[in-house]
């Protein structure tokens, strides 16, 4: 069936089934790879992207449920304020190992500061405990976001 | 894709660069160098640089190893970029395709790279300077003695004037090559790039999520392929029917293929191919499958624990080292120690599922768009395999989502290829899905050890015997399931008896970051650790005592010595470092382990502070030190790498469960069976300590990993009374 779907402020025309999840209707139907894989469970947050304001995890989200609704991904992120001053402290503080997980990463830290500008160790732990980096950049990831939310960060 | 020009040099000597006149760039440097550190087999002549001088100055470095987050991409070409003396802001990185035969070892495995390229790509870029040195001196008539060289361009102090590298280029190609051997290399003391932190070379692109990893693999006409695998690894395909799924919209073909797992000539998985991914795994419940599982139905978890407890009751099949009389030293002690250790199998769980990209050419060429890390043995296995030359085979390499060993091994490459065979002309791409990851994969192999100590009266080690229960067959250890005969403290206890068994299982065994040594830090170090408290002392000073006057030992490696000086000094370290003073804590539940390991050349000593509250453990702070000889690299990721490792270490310490086998499957199939460490489990800090020396320097993707292990085993034991002697460790 065809659906509408707001992909990054655009309008796009998607001729997919309706419980398709929106992680394959990006990689395979609007050639947006960078939203990635990893479970298909909802357990990782490999697939994470950004439904009006709220992080979800792409694998386990039916294109149906993401007509008329606002969809950013990580190619489109930067266009958010947020977004910019994550992917920004990202570069800075060179989170990445293999990589594989970021786009997901970036995808969290982009809702979490955007909802919790000024995050606590706490708030952070809540925020980024859906996302499994299996390098371990943990500790980056958090000096990142306090970069981002202009927080002390520590050398 | 270059002719060498006229006065280029072809040298016959096992060293060499060749300087050519490339289109596109203005000049192009192929360096051959010995590899160094390697064994017999690595001697070979072969080239393991590309540099290209390109026509704005810009210069173009080849990154020959696959990039699996280790940082490789970025560190090899430091290397050459540093004694050609250009700034890294001219710098592009171009990733080579797999050619062993032009680039020797291209491997992200064993934390080889930096001890083998060291010296080799150094002198790389030193010989290519020396050219562009050679002819600005030819072209001004001074001495190349007399010119200086920064940031690309050659300088001439004395005359006030200064040329380009690209401007130089043609005059370079007709220099005489230098002698790579005998090449001025810059004092580190000159060094410009090599010790400064430089960011990942990808790192922008990841950022923006752009294609770079196998799974991100496009072209037009892309098939996808998803696959029903035999459940049971060694299991083979019986029989299917694929009527529903052939029918099915969107379904190209139904194709039985083998993983390389199960017996020669038959198969052990069908493929779906089609034009969505999504839609052709879908589709897999649809094809009725049976397969033949009878040779492999009772091996299970269950099955091993019994077998090792029984083989602890026997004697061992083998000896695997033996000094003096350990029975008769240990009858002689006044203390003697014994405990059980044990570790589980563990899967890799890289967080990109293993895929592949094959296309089969009409000429009868198989092209490879695959995320390995040991490309050349994918050739050969896809060769065997298919009965094809290895060198039909094309290997582009992709960034990969993560390794830790788990594509040091291509069953990915061999699927795919037998796949692409089946479909000439047209790309597919198969992908598994997380069940067939956790479930085919090359499992880091269970292991049990009966530890035996005796102290002498003055709490000197002085007799030792390790029976290891291990997976093998006809008497040999199976892949990675080995032990070395030099593991500590074998090597300097008098009387020492180290021996094996072997249970059989149909499982896959692999590499797994830090291979063995991963698993015999743990028991090794824990056991030592009941040992230090026998003698009345702690595990740093006991190790002190036993490592004795500093010496070089057999090591874990031919060719790679262990020193107990350079032991003993990050041990010394280590100790200042964290404050160690092997006192329990004041504080109740809080306690503190030490743990130290050699492997893959480099010397770690790690301390871990824990918090222990109601049986969930905490781990507070960590405390890296470590040596790895006279040069950090790139300083960046070394920090990365070596908090990255210790966190790993910690995941398969508290976090990660066992993988568990019944009825021959496997049946840790999602992350909630075998859950890996998210953020609210990592320290709270993490300290690192470098020692420096004038050894050459070694990898760091490894060595950080075992020690934590049984520091958080240690702490925990000091926090709460309790000796835990299994993976993972769990008070309850």
């Amino acid at each position: 069936m065809s659906i509408v779907l707001t992909v990054n402020r655009r309008k796009r025309t998607v001729d997919a089934d309706a419980d398709k999840p929106l992680l394959w209707v990006l990689r395979e139907d609007l050639d947006m790879p960078g939203t990635k894989f990893g479970c298909g469970a909802g357990l990782c947050g490999a697939c994470t992207v950004i439904l009006d304001g709220q992080a979800v995890r792409s694998c386990q989200t039916p294109i149906a449920e993401a007509a008329g609704k606002q969809i950013t991904t990580i190619e489109g992120v930067t266009a958010l304020p947020m977004g910019k001053k994550v992917v920004d402290a990202w570069i800075k503080i060179d989170v990445p190992q293999c990589g594989y997980c970021q786009a997901g990463q970036i995808m969290s830290a982009t809702a979490l500061l955007t909802a919790t500008p000024k995050p606590t160790a706490d708030d952070i732990v809540g925020g980024m405990n859906g996302n499994i980096c299996r390098c371990a950049t943990y500790v980056r990831i958090e000096r990142a976001i306090r970069e981002a939310a202009g927080l002390e960060t520590k050398a | 894709m270059s002719a060498p020009i006229a006065g280029s040099a072809a040298l016959t000597r096992r060293s060499f660069i060749v300087a050519s006149l490339a289109g596109g760039a203005a000049l192009t440097f192929e360096a051959h160098v010995a590899l160094a550190a390697g064994s017999a087999k690595t001697e070979a002549t072969m080239l393991n640089a590309f540099i290209r001088i390109m026509p704005d100055n810009t210069v173009v470095i080849g990154a020959k190893n696959p990039e699996i987050g280790q940082g490789i991409k970025t560190m090899l070409p430091m290397l050459l970029a540093e004694e050609l003396d250009v700034a890294w802001e001219q710098v592009h990185i171009e990733q080579a395709d797999a050619n062993e035969k032009a680039y020797g070892v291209q491997v992200a495995g064993g934390s080889t790279a930096t001890p083998m390229n060291w010296l080799p790509a150094r002198q790389a870029g030193a010989a290519a300077r020396a050219m562009l040195v050679g002819a600005a001196a030819a072209q001004w008539g001074v001495a190349a003695a007399d010119l200086k060289t920064s940031a690309g361009r050659v300088i001439d102090p004395a005359g006030g004037r200064s040329a380009t590298y690209a401007s130089l280029a043609a005059a370079a190609a007709a220099q005489p090559a230098p002698d790579l051997a005998k090449v001025a290399l810059k004092k580190p003391s000159e060094f410009q790039i090599i010790g400064t932190p430089k960011r990942g070379v990808d790192t922008p692109k990841i950022v923006r999520g752009e294609p770079l990893f196998g799974i991100d693999t496009r072209m037009p006409g892309l098939l996808h392929a998803a696959m029903v695998k035999c459940p049971v690894i060694g299991g083979t395909l019986a029989s299917f029917d694929d009527t529903a799924v052939k029918s099915a919209p969107g379904v190209v073909a139904v194709v039985p293929i083998s993983s390389g797992q199960c017996p020669a000539g038959k198969q052990d998985a069908v493929a779906i191919v089609g034009a969505s991914w999504w839609t052709v795994q879908k589709l897999r419940e649809k094809l009725n499958v049976t397969w033949e599982t009878a040779a492999q139905q009772g091996f299970s978890t269950a099955l091993y624990a019994q077998q090792a407890v029984e083989a602890f009751g026997k004697a061992p099949d083998t000896t695997l080292f033996k000094a003096g009389d350990a029975d008769a030293a240990l009858s002689r002690a006044v203390k003697v120690v014994t405990a059980d250790y044990s570790y589980p199998f563990l899967a890799h769980a890289t967080l990109e599922p293993q895929n592949c990209t094959a296309l089969w050419h009409q000429d009868g060429k198989l092209e490879f768009w695959a995320p390995t890390q040991n490309p050349g043995a994918g050739r050969k296995d896809v060769a065997a395999m298919m009965g094809i030359a290895p060198d039909a085979i094309t290997i582009h390499m992709t960034r990969i989502g993560g390794g830790f060993g788990r594509r040091l091994l291509n069953d990915y490459m061999v699927l795919s290829g037998q796949l692409a065979k089946a479909l000439p002309g047209r790309p597919v791409k198969l992908l598994f899905d997380r069940t067939d990851d956790l479930r085919n994969d090359y499992y880091r192999p269970a292991g049990w050890h009966r530890f035996t100590a005796g102290l002498d009266a003055s709490g000197a080690l002085v007799a030792f015997k390790d029976h290891f229960i291990t997976f093998g067959a006809g008497g040999k250890a199976l892949r990675a399931a080995d032990m070395p005969a030099s593991e500590f403290p074998a090597s300097v206890v008098p009387d020492t008896h180290l021996t094996q068994s072997f249970l059989a299982t149909n499982l896959t065994t692999g590499w797994l970051r830090a291979p063995a040594s991963n698993a015999l830090a743990f028991v090794y170090q824990g056991f030592m650790d009941e040992v230090a408290e026998a003698a009345g002392t702690d595990l740093a000073a006991l190790m002190l005592r036993t490592l004795g006057a500093p010496r070089d030992l057999p090591s874990e490696r031919p060719g790679v010595v262990f020193s107990t000086g350079r032991a003993r000094a990050v041990i010394e370290r280590a100790v200042a470092f964290a404050g160690w003073t092997g006192k329990p804590s004041s504080v109740a539940g809080k306690g503190r382990g030490f743990g130290f390991y050699f492997s893959h050349r480099g010397y770690f000593a790690e301390v871990v502070d824990v918090t222990v509250t109601d049986g969930a453990v905490k781990v507070d702070k960590v405390w890296i030190a470590g040596d790895i000889g006279s040069q950090i690299i790139n300083p960046l990721n070394a920090e990365h790498q070596a908090q990255g490792a210790a966190i790993d270490g910690l995941a398969q310490a508290l976090v990660w469960q066992p993988v568990v086998q019944e009825a021959g499957a496997v049946q840790t199939v999602t992350f909630s069976d075998f859950p890996l460490l998210r953020m609210d489990a990592k320290p709270a800090e993490i300290a690192i300590s470098w020692v420096k020396n004038d050894f050459p320097p070694s990898g760091l993707g490894e060595p950080t990993l075992p020690p934590v292990i049984p520091a958080v085993a240690n702490a925990i034991r000091a926090a709460t009374g309790k000796r835990l002697r299994a993976l993972p460790l769990q008070l309850s």
